[in-house]
């Protein structure tokens, strides 16, 4: 029996930052010792989640109940609602729990000197948002799901709320509200999909793999997909529910915009592959075109208004809406290639998004603006800075060799079958995506130096971040086969095999 | 030596990974440099290492796949890191490491000085390295690395003077052009991809693969759709119309990416991939007369536009881009074998001229800036009698516009003629042949009259400079003129390798040495040809003779006109503009072709993104936002107060909402 099972791992996952805010409460007003402990706590993550991927193969799996999972857990919670502590683990949750540990360790890291005020809270709300973010990853029981869900996007609130700049409350506030209209909506859904199951069976249960099991009118089916949809298309998110995610990264600190671009927005369309399409499969079908047309003009649209842009990281905001377009074709298509290649681009996507986030950040630590006009010629000035500032954006407008154009290239590839004309049309988006990308590093890299201080270049603490996200970068643009192969067989699993 | 050929884009990469990374440390130029043109020179050795193995093997067997590791399996897609070594490939890696490694010389005398002088050596590295990977690949997908990899590298380099936003906006329209045919390239690639997979359950990207799976492909239908939309790729990357406004800009970037990238290597990356793929491109007519037209028209259109030019390195912009045309002609016609060919020999003379206009601009500005000049040192109308001060540079330049004006004995005149030859021969394109050797015929006539145009106004008559500028005049340093004597070199005998039957049987029946090699890269081209085109009866000798005769006789027109209009009679060319101001006009300004494509697509895209932002986003979807928000300012009025509070109070409405959400739960 391998080490890994004979733990809760999984639970231990999901606690292990709760745990840690306790471990904050006696520094809580002491920022030198209460970044060490958050720090670790998210290095311990980031360990076990290698150590489990690394492990992946001599896991026994779950035979039983779950097909396809690594592991799981399952213990009865609430026992008279029919509620249950189930977690399970497979390929995809993996990759997404990498992803959390990973970005996490990041967007503490960058944020270590620039949170100067209530950093014991700060660190709280970060390590809570990372048990819930591990708990939406893992749960398989509709309720902790939900659970998870508003545990994770709390934090977001007051982080925003609290440490954003400009026009904070007012986005904060269109965040809550855009989500939580979204939330409640699912929430309801739940319930009536809770209640439909009891009255079929008289089993009370939230377990997704007994919910798989009950039958649906058409028109009923309909409706719950719709309010699921409509939950997840906010996070994704998909025109026109977007205009949230510009306000919130423009306002947001740059650790939140990083777990912004990088989680949050990748929980919706996890949410839609794990529970969406498998729970309402014929209603799924049926929207696939509403799906298409969202998600070609979330891309289109979204490339031309980045293009329009002049505050860098509401560039970048737009930017992500238009990639999230491409994660939302593939799961459309819902297509074993173009799937794993939306599963692929959600990972690469936070990869390549977060450390452009970073990378703003860090520019606005200097410069005090994230104004394009008022940077240019930086390259001359601060050459490691902009060089992995082309770095990332040669990755995010999806240049092969490079993490976006794996992920980008395979939903493309499984859409072509699908649907030529879909394919054919995100197409532009690929060059438009080139265009205004390019445009940023002309204005920001190239042409005449206009910033009116000399900046500083990179210190050691910002070179590590930007290495490890580059390294990752790298090496999933080289060797993304083994991470491929991770996602091969609960991809199988889900689109019932096939092409 | 063929299980090797990893290393051949290997060396390039540490280069360009030692001088990107420590190349600032380094500092000293000679090791930059030196690194950079050791590390190409190194692949130049294995290349002929695999080349030599490759002569020892009898023809059907020089054919070998190196599989590195896998890099995108997912399901029934499949595309490895792999290579692929044949004669074509073979032919490549030898034009691109060869060429490559005297460019990489002349660059370091060239660049001498320069700031950011290891930035330089290590995008150059990192070109070589794409662009071995491109023609190495033994799938589409490592070829589209390496393609969009030269694409970045010759944004990185256009883009080398990066102060200068002309530089800047020149490279982002390179990239932004390529990217719109690289568009074309990955829908030629689906379609493939899923035809063979669900026709036939054949799932590959693999050019072997494919090759032994084509005969199952129709004639037309499928693979016209496909092989159109690899050809929009094609056009893109090799500048062809409508995508080659970019490369006349791409002159922005230093002389020698000039030479490297926009003349010998990156932009044959489409006539290339034709060749790659002719078994696919043969099988639809359709297509075929597609590429015949696109390259004959940008042939003759770009040669116009040549003649009106008065920037050194635009003339030879748009030279390049014709020339490019000559070899979509011949691939058009299905001689593939000519315009491979033409593609050598052409890299050999389009390299030495671009590395002898950069060694006259660099006299020229050494000149000018010792008399505090700002005279622009590229413009022809300040040069002239430059071949008394400069006269390696003036041979060399000399020979190599003799070998591309296609004067019978030098390099250009053996593959041009060939291509000509089939253009006219070719069972393809019915009555369209004679009107597609016409426009080549033309066209050819048109290159002779601007390349000896520039060699009069550059080399010959009075010095336009001013006297005390003249004496600064010198003949570029030896690490200069040794890559021009080489190319130079190379540009007169380059096409003796080719010998056509008509003149090899003449001298005692030397054979095409150049036909053979690629015969088994292209025999199955045309055999497939060979079903749907009927050969007429040959033409007889007589008539192939009159033809040569007639394509040396238009060359020869070409080079009288310009000899009588800029050494004879120097009035013409000011008459000739006062008379047809307007033709002037057109021609000058590149027929309006930038502008048109500016009113069409550039504007309108940035005015949509300006309003969409503005007035959709802002006004109509936010608006719609906001009023709900308006309604629930009361709740903002709450969380203005909570915000402004201490810490207790995050905290406990942070645990008061946990416990109102678990309360729901539980007490539902």
């Amino acid at each position: 029996m391998h080490v890994l099972t004979e733990y809760p791992i999984l639970t231990i996952l999901i606690f292990l930052p709760l745990a840690g805010c306790l471990l904050l409460l006696p520094v809580w007003n002491c920022r030198v010792s209460a970044r060490p402990i958050a720090l670790g706590v998210a290095l311990l993550e980031l360990a076990l989640s290698v150590w489990l991927y690394v492990s992946r193969q001599d896991l026994p799996g779950v035979q039983t109940k779950l097909p396809g999972y690594l592991l799981s857990q399952d213990a009865p919670w609430i026992p008279s609602f029919g509620i249950r502590y189930t977690l399970g683990l497979d390929g995809i949750s993996l990759l997404m729990v990498m992803l959390t540990a990973f970005t996490f360790c990041m967007a503490l890291l960058v944020s270590w000197n620039s949170i100067k005020e209530k950093t014991g809270l700060f660190l709280t709300l970060m390590l809570t948002m990372e048990a819930g973010i591990m708990g939406v990853f893992l749960a398989l029981d509709l309720a902790l799901f939900y659970l998870f869900w508003e545990v994770m996007l709390i934090p977001m609130f007051f982080m925003i709320g609290i440490w954003g700049h400009g026009r904070k409350i007012y986005s904060t506030i269109k965040f809550f509200l855009f989500t939580m209209f979204g939330s409640l909506l699912m929430l309801l859904a739940i319930i009536f999909l809770h209640l439909l199951h009891a009255q079929q069976t008289g089993l009370a249960t939230f377990g997704l793999h007994d919910l798989l099991k009950t039958q649906l009118p058409a028109d009923t089916q309909l409706w719950l997909f719709a309010a699921f949809f409509l939950a997840f298309a906010i996070k994704f998110p998909l025109f026109p529910l977007h205009t949230w995610l510009p306000d919130a990264h423009t306002d947001a600190p740059t650790a939140g915009s990083v777990v912004l671009a990088g989680l949050l927005l990748k929980t919706g369309s996890y949410g839609l592959i794990r529970f969406g399409y498998p729970l309402f499969p014929q209603a799924a079908q049926a929207l696939t075109p509403l799906f298409y047309t969202l998600a070609l003009i979330s891309i289109i649209y979204a490339s031309l208004v980045a293009f329009a842009q002049e505050d860098m990281k509401r560039l970048i905001a737009y930017s992500s809406i238009g990639h999230m377009g491409y994660v939302a074709i593939g799961i459309a298509a819902w297509q074993p290639v173009a799937l794993s290649g939306s599963i692929l681009q959600m990972a690469s996507h936070g990869v390549t998004t977060g450390a452009l986030f970073c990378l703003v950040g860090m520019l606005d630590e200097r410069a005090h603006t994230r104004e394009i006009a008022a940077f240019g010629g930086l390259w001359g000035n601060i050459p490691k800075y902009s060089f992995f500032f082309l770095l990332f954006s040669l990755a995010s407008l999806g240049l092969p060799g490079l993490n976006n154009f794996v992920g980008e290239f395979l939903v493309l590839t499984g859409t072509m079958k699908k649907s030529p004309l879909v394919a054919a049309l995100a197409f532009v988006g690929i060059v438009l995506t080139l265009i205004y990308t390019v445009r940023l590093v002309q204005e920001v890299l190239f042409q005449k130096e206009r910033q009116p201080l000399p900046l500083a270049d990179l210190s050691l603490r910002e070179i590590c971040i930007l290495a490890a996200f580059a390294a990752v970068a790298v090496w999933m643009g080289i060797h993304p086969a083994p991470l491929l192969d991770l996602v091969h067989a609960p991809v199988q699993l889900l689109t019932g095999g096939g092409l | 030596m063929f299980d090797n050929v990893w290393l051949i884009p290997l060396f390039p990469l540490i280069g360009f990974l030692i001088n990107g990374f420590f190349g600032k440390k380094i500092k000293n130029e000679a090791v930059i440099g030196g690194i950079g043109t050791l590390m190409i020179f190194m692949s130049f050795i294995v290349s002929c290492g695999i080349l030599l193995q490759m002569i020892g093997l009898p023809p059907e067997q020089r054919v070998f796949e190196k599989v590195l590791f896998p890099w995108i399996h997912s399901g029934n897609f499949k595309a490895d890191m792999a290579f692929l070594v044949d004669p074509l490939s073979a032919v490549m890696i030898m034009v691109v490491t060869g060429v490559g490694s005297l460019i990489h010389l002349y660059s370091i005398g060239y660049m001498h000085g320069e700031e950011g002088f290891y930035r330089f050596f290590a995008y150059l590295n990192l070109f070589c390295m794409s662009m071995l990977l491109l023609v190495l690949g033994n799938n589409m997908l490592v070829m589209f690395i390496g393609w969009e990899g030269v694409g970045l590298c010759s944004y990185l380099l256009i883009g080398y003077y990066f102060h200068k936003k002309s530089a800047g906006d020149a490279a982002k329209k390179a990239f932004v052009m390529n990217r719109v045919g690289d568009f074309g390239f990955l829908i030629g690639l689906f379609t493939l991809y899923w035809w063979f997979g669900s026709n036939h359950n054949i799932w590959t990207i693999n050019f072997t693969e494919i090759k032994a799976a084509s005969h199952l492909l129709p004639y037309g239908g499928v693979v016209t759709v496909a092989t159109l939309c690899f050809f929009v790729g094609a056009t893109g990357k090799s500048a062809q119309i409508p995508l080659f406004t970019w490369l006349p800009d791409a002159m922005e970037g230093p002389t020698p990416v000039s030479a490297l990238i926009h003349a010998a290597t990156m932009v044959t990356a489409g006539v290339y991939m034709i060749g790659r793929m002719s078994f696919v491109f043969i099988k639809s007519p359709e297509t075929m007369m597609v590429i015949a037209v696109v390259g004959a028209a940008t042939a003759i259109f770009a040669a116009t536009i040549g003649t009106a030019q008065n920037d050194i390195k635009r003339v030879l912009a748009y030279s390049t881009v014709s020339q490019l045309g000559f070899m979509f002609l011949a691939m058009g016609v299905g001689a593939f074998t000519a315009g491979i060919f033409h593609l050598m020999t052409h890299a050999f003379f389009k390299a030495c001229l671009f590395l002898g206009s950069g060694s006259v601009i660099h006299s020229m500005h050494h000149a000018l800036h010792k008399i505090h000049s700002h005279d622009d040192a590229q413009d022809m109308r300040n040069m002239g009698g430059l071949r008394s001060a400069m006269p390696i540079t003036f041979i060399t330049f000399l020979v190599s516009t003799i070998a591309i004006s296609g004067i019978p004995g030098f390099s250009g005149f053996f593959s041009k003629d060939e291509i000509l030859w089939q253009a006219f021969a070719n069972p393809y394109h019915g009555g369209l042949n004679i009107v597609l050797w016409g426009v080549g015929a033309l066209a050819a006539c048109f290159t002779a009259f601007y390349m000896f145009r520039l060699v009069f106004m550059t080399f010959f008559g009075e010095c336009r400079i001013n006297a005390k500028a003249k004496s600064y005049l010198h003949e570029s340093p030896l690490v200069i003129t040794i890559p021009l004597m080489v190319l130079g070199f190379l540009a007169a005998v380059g096409g003796y390798i080719g010998l056509p039957k008509l003149i090899g049987d003449m001298f005692g029946g030397i054979p095409n040495y150049f036909e053979h090699w690629l015969e088994p890269v292209f025999a199955l081209a045309n055999q497939y040809s060979a079903q749907y085109a009927h050969h007429g009866a040959h033409p007889s000798h007589a008539f192939e003779w009159s033809l040569m005769g007639l394509s040396v006789v238009i060359a020869l027109i070409g080079i009288g006109i310009a000899f009588t209009m800029y050494v004879q009679n120097k009035d013409l060319p000011g008459k000739f503009t006062a008379t047809f101001p307007a033709l002037h006009r057109a021609v000058y300004n590149k027929w309006y072709i930038d502008e048109l494509y500016d009113f069409i697509f550039v504007n309108p895209c940035k005015a949509f993104g300006q309003f969409l932002w503005k007035g959709f986003d802002v006004i109509v979807v936010d608006g719609v936002v906001n009023g709900v928000a308006n309604v629930v300012m009361g709740f903002s009025g709450i969380f203005r107060y909570i915000q402004s509070g201490y810490i207790y109070n995050y905290a406990f409405s942070m645990a008061l909402g946990v416990v109102a959400i678990l309360g729901y739960y539980i007490f539902k």
